[in-house]
């Protein structure tokens, strides 16, 4: 505040008849119904020779004010009043237009002063200086409107002398000197109709700030409205302290001190979205929803899975497995899925992620599948394109720059999905009630690099990981990368439950890489939990393993696909010779844990039973200390795996980051490049002897030449 | 975890995934009693589980009447039977800290270390390859030690100092309200305090001395940042 107004810009003339149907139509148009001010209206005739008149009178007005810019009033610029009023509250101009034809030279400061301050009470104190000047003072018989001291949702009250306040007892007249000099804030208008220009004038002060949700034109209201309760002294002279204290106090709402406000505590936000969790479905009819529910759901019995590892010590507490098994009931409900399993939480430093490990219904993810693929794919042809235009840049320059010799390695594509390390999809939450997200799939590159790094999770799937070797992808890639390791790593069964299928393939003919897929063997009876126990040979692993490579089934990354035969032969056969990778093999599928490679002299798994006081009632448990977190148990025929923890492998070192590679040679050195030292005095005066020694020499011999042709020449 | 609200506090730990199955939960409650009896401590604290690859060891600290007290940890592989453990000494922690690697749950077992130590023989010196045997009682109990002085944490006001020296209980302690249990500072490590006397006066001035006699959490490395980056 405190802004000097702008000069006002002459407005067209509208008729005073189209003024006055234009003022009524904005009365009926405002937001606020104000179903008094038409009546107030019709009181006040228009009459131009009041107009006429009220241009001196606004002269003398702004002259008696110290406004200069209204000194020059001309007769058109009177209409500027009119004008202007959109800037003000258009309930109130309504009344400040009448009552300008209508008082007559009547300049009495008191009355402007009456007049203008419920003008500036309104909320918008840019206006009312303007304004002010329009007031000839009031008759007798409107007072009320003037002195009405309104906030922005009050109607006005006809007749009153004076008005409801929002908050105190009102007061009668004000003096000039209590009036603050309330800026101008906005600019004026283009001639515009008026109506317009009202609403674009309020849309504009009822924009909330940046930094806020509050809005210029709450702000001023609750500003006079504070200023018209307290009544300070001098208010123009507090005017700034109590511009700050309105701001503080909207954001710091005055507690009752009486009586406590309940907190709106975040517990109780999570509550409500947990109690949506527990509502049915409402569709259908209620024995219908029985039926479908007790035939069989996607959705694995968690409730049973967490007794049987509450028996190992394992697991979250009954309440919270509820909660996940409603959550997953849930993700089964909004997606086509085929089947599900509750894979483990992986724990953040924020927050905490729950995995589901699932399976869509034929057909239903390509979809989604195909619209990634594309954007990678136009990716990638794009970066083809860049490195051809380069290459041809490089060329024409005149001094040829050293190309660099430096290739990135060739992208090994990911596998497809259903398959390999992307047999399943992940979906993520971080708390039962909030919603599933999808993890993407993963790929090779990103299982290489995960290896190398190691970083806490901090729950949200979005924070960037950064790291060196640089992490290609945000938190939700290094997740599935590591819930990919661990799925690879730890997910056992008793030996088996599962089974390949009939086809006893050539295995030679497949390179050795192994069969992919297993079935559950429907003659599968058991193993003795004591046995379970023992022996490391009884269980197997039945997710495949990944490759150094980062795939589960290997593939040549020289074989080079037709596009990346076009764009480098020359330089790419000059590196074939060099290259010859090798087929990396891993342990086939089904393979026992005894086959497992120990790590410092330590056993990789830790069998146990449940409980050692009554074995005949226990459950084998078995614990890998290479994934600290990951548990599975077994009992007759049933067996599960679980992982809870951080989600990162044992390592008995602290971890160390890798160093950033050695700086690479920027040129090839030679003498052109090298700084060599000059010459030292001797070794010059050595040379230009030797030159003058071979000059002397070549003398010699041409005036040897000389002579015999001299003498050839005498002969 | 105090023996008398132990299953409480053990639903409420369980997020982390780590728990007890119920005949370890029924041991440990009837076991803590008699320890409690037995050593006459004030308080019998559930310290925790270290896990090894043939057992597991868990482990309870008694505490006397003075909480602040050196505490004394016991440890036990069947929640059953209880054995004192020696109070950890500074030679305890730099001879175990070369040892690396799991537990292996089985008490006497003894590392075996090779160190290179100067022997002086009369006149020569040369380097002899040592062997020397720890054993993992010794680094159980520099572990349990180094557990403790890094995160045992205390809200503040559950214990308050009284002007005779010893520290007590403090039975009017309602909890941390929503706003202060999410700052670092309403927080302290339960050991004697290391940092309090650098504090700065102007620091000292707004602690309150019958509360505020622990260091606070607020200033430990790596500091708390925003997860987004």
């Amino acid at each position: 505040m405190g802004d000097p107004p702008p000069d006002p810009e002459p407005p067209s003339q509208p008729t005073s008849s189209s003024r006055n149907s234009q003022v009524s139509e904005r009365r009926r148009s405002r937001e606020r119904t104000r179903p008094l001010v038409p009546e107030e209206l019709q009181q006040i005739p228009l009459d131009p020779q009041i107009l006429r008149g009220s241009q001196e009178v606004l002269s003398n007005q702004s002259n008696l004010r110290g406004w200069p810019q209204r000194a020059s009033l001309t007769p058109n610029e009177n209409l500027v009043f009119q004008a202007e009023d959109p800037y003000v509250n258009p309930g109130f101009s309504a009344e400040v237009q009448p009552q300008a034809y209508l008082s007559e030279g009547r300049l009495q400061a008191s009355h402007n002063a009456s007049l203008m301050l419920p003008q500036l009470q309104q909320g918008e104190g840019n206006l009312f200086q303007q304004l002010e000047s329009a007031y000839q003072g009031s008759p007798a018989d409107l007072p009320g409107q003037f002195t009405m001291y309104q906030r922005e949702d009050l109607p006005f009250s006809q007749g009153t002398q004076h008005g409801p306040y929002m908050r105190d007892d009102p007061t009668l007249q004000f003096s000039p000197s209590e009036l603050g000099f309330m800026s101008f804030n906005m600019e004026l208008p283009e001639p515009e109709p008026r109506e317009l220009a009202v609403q674009n004038a309020k849309a504009y002060l009822l924009q909330t700030s940046v930094n806020s949700d509050l809005s210029l034109y709450e702000h001023l209201a609750n500003l006079l409205t504070k200023i018209l309760n307290q009544r300070p002294e001098d208010p123009l002279f507090l005017l700034e302290s109590l511009n700050r204290t309105t701001q503080w106090e909207w954001f710091h709402p005055k507690l009752d001190t009486l009586r406590d406000d309940p907190e709106m505590q975040p517990t109780y936000e999570m509550a409500e979205r947990q109690k949506a969790l527990f509502g049915r479905s409402s569709s259908g009819e209620g024995e219908q929803e029985m039926e479908e529910e007790t035939a069989e759901t996607a959705v694995p019995n968690i409730m049973e899975k967490a007794f049987y590892f509450e028996q190992a010590g394992v697991g979250l507490s009954s309440d919270e497995s509820f909660r996940v098994f409603m959550a997953l009931k849930q993700l089964v409900e909004q997606q086509p899925i085929h089947t599900c399993r509750f894979w483990g939480k992986i724990l953040g430093l924020s927050r905490s992620y729950l995995v589901a490990e699932v399976e869509f219904r034929e057909g239903e993810e390509e979809a989604e599948e195909e619209e990634v693929e594309e954007m990678t794919e136009g990716g990638e042809g794009m970066e083809a394109h860049g490195e051809e235009e380069g290459d041809e840049d490089e060329d024409k320059a005149t001094d040829v720059i050293p190309k660099p010799t430096w290739k990135p390695p060739p992208v090994i594509p990911k596998e497809d999905s259903r398959t390999g390390t992307n047999r399943y999809l992940y979906f993520v939450c971080n708390e039962p009630g909030r919603p599933w997200m999808r993890l993407p799939h993963v790929t090779p590159i990103q299982i290489v690099q995960a290896r190398k790094i190691r970083k806490f999770f901090t729950g949200y799937l979005d924070a960037p990981v950064i790291s060196y070797p640089p992490f290609p992808g945000n938190e939700a890639n290094y997740l599935r990368a590591q819930i990919a390791r661990i799925s690879a790593a730890t997910h056992i069964s008793p030996l088996g439950f599962y089974q390949f299928g009939e086809e006893e393939g050539d295995e030679e003919e497949e390179g050795g890489a192994g069969r992919d897929s297993y079935e559950e063997n429907p003659d599968f009876e058991g193993i003795p939990v004591l046995e379970l126990v023992d022996s490391m040979a009884n269980w197997v692993h039945h997710t495949q393993h990944i490759l150094p490579q980062g795939r589960c089934t290997w593939v040549n990354p020289l074989q080079k696909t037709e596009e990346e035969e076009e764009l480098g032969e020359e330089e790419e056969k000059a590196d074939e010779g060099v290259e010859e990778v090798e087929q990396e093999v891993g342990p086939p599928l089904l393979t026992p844990l005894s086959e497992d490679a120990e790590i410092m002299h330590m056993a990789p798994w830790t069998a146990r039973l449940s409980c050692t006081l009554s074995p005949q009632y226990s459950v084998a448990v078995v614990r890998s200390n290479l994934w600290p977190g990951a548990y599975a148990y077994a009992s007759g025929k049933k067996f599960e795996n679980i992982y809870i923890g951080w989600g990162h492998k044992y390592s008995p070192e602290n971890f160390n980051p890798s160093l950033p590679a050695p700086i690479q040679h920027e040129y090839p050195s030679g003498p052109d490049t090298i700084e060599m030292s000059d010459p030292t005095v001797e070794e010059e005066q050595a040379l230009k002897a030797a030159q003058e020694q071979a000059l002397a020499a070549a003398e010699e011999e041409e005036e040897d030449e000389e002579e015999d042709e001299d003498e050839d020449q005498d002969d | 975890m105090d023996a008398e609200s132990l299953l409480l506090a053990l639903e409420l730990a369980s997020g982390s995934g780590q728990g007890l199955s119920p005949d370890r939960r029924a041991s440990l409650l009837t076991s803590l009693m008699l320890v409690k009896r037995d050593y006459r401590f004030d308080r019998v604290l559930f310290w925790g589980r270290i896990l090894g690859l043939v057992a597991d060891y868990y482990i309870a600290q008694g505490v006397s009447e003075d909480q602040l007290a050196p505490r004394k940890t016991l440890y036990s592989l069947n929640c059953m039977e209880w054995s004192l453990l020696p109070p950890a000494t500074k030679e305890m922690e730099t001879q175990t800290s070369v040892v690396k690697g799991r537990f292996m749950g089985d008490p006497s077992h003894e590392y075996e270390h090779t160190e290179l130590q100067k022997v002086n023989e009369g006149e020569k010196v040369f380097e002899e390859e040592v062997v020397v045997q720890i054993k993992e009682e010794t680094r159980l109990v520099s572990v349990i030690d180094q557990i403790d002085k890094a995160v045992a944490v205390i809200p503040r006001g559950a214990l308050f100092k009284t002007p005779f020296g010893p520290i007590n209980v403090n039975r009017t302690f309602e909890g941390l309200s929503l706003s202060e249990a999410k700052k670092l500072s309403s927080y302290f490590h339960f050991r004697e305090p290391v940092e309090l006397k650098n504090k700065t006066l102007l620091e000292k001035a707004e602690l309150d001395p019958s509360l505020d006699f622990m260091d606070s959490l607020e200033h430990d490395i790596p500091k708390d940042e925003d997860p987004r980056g």
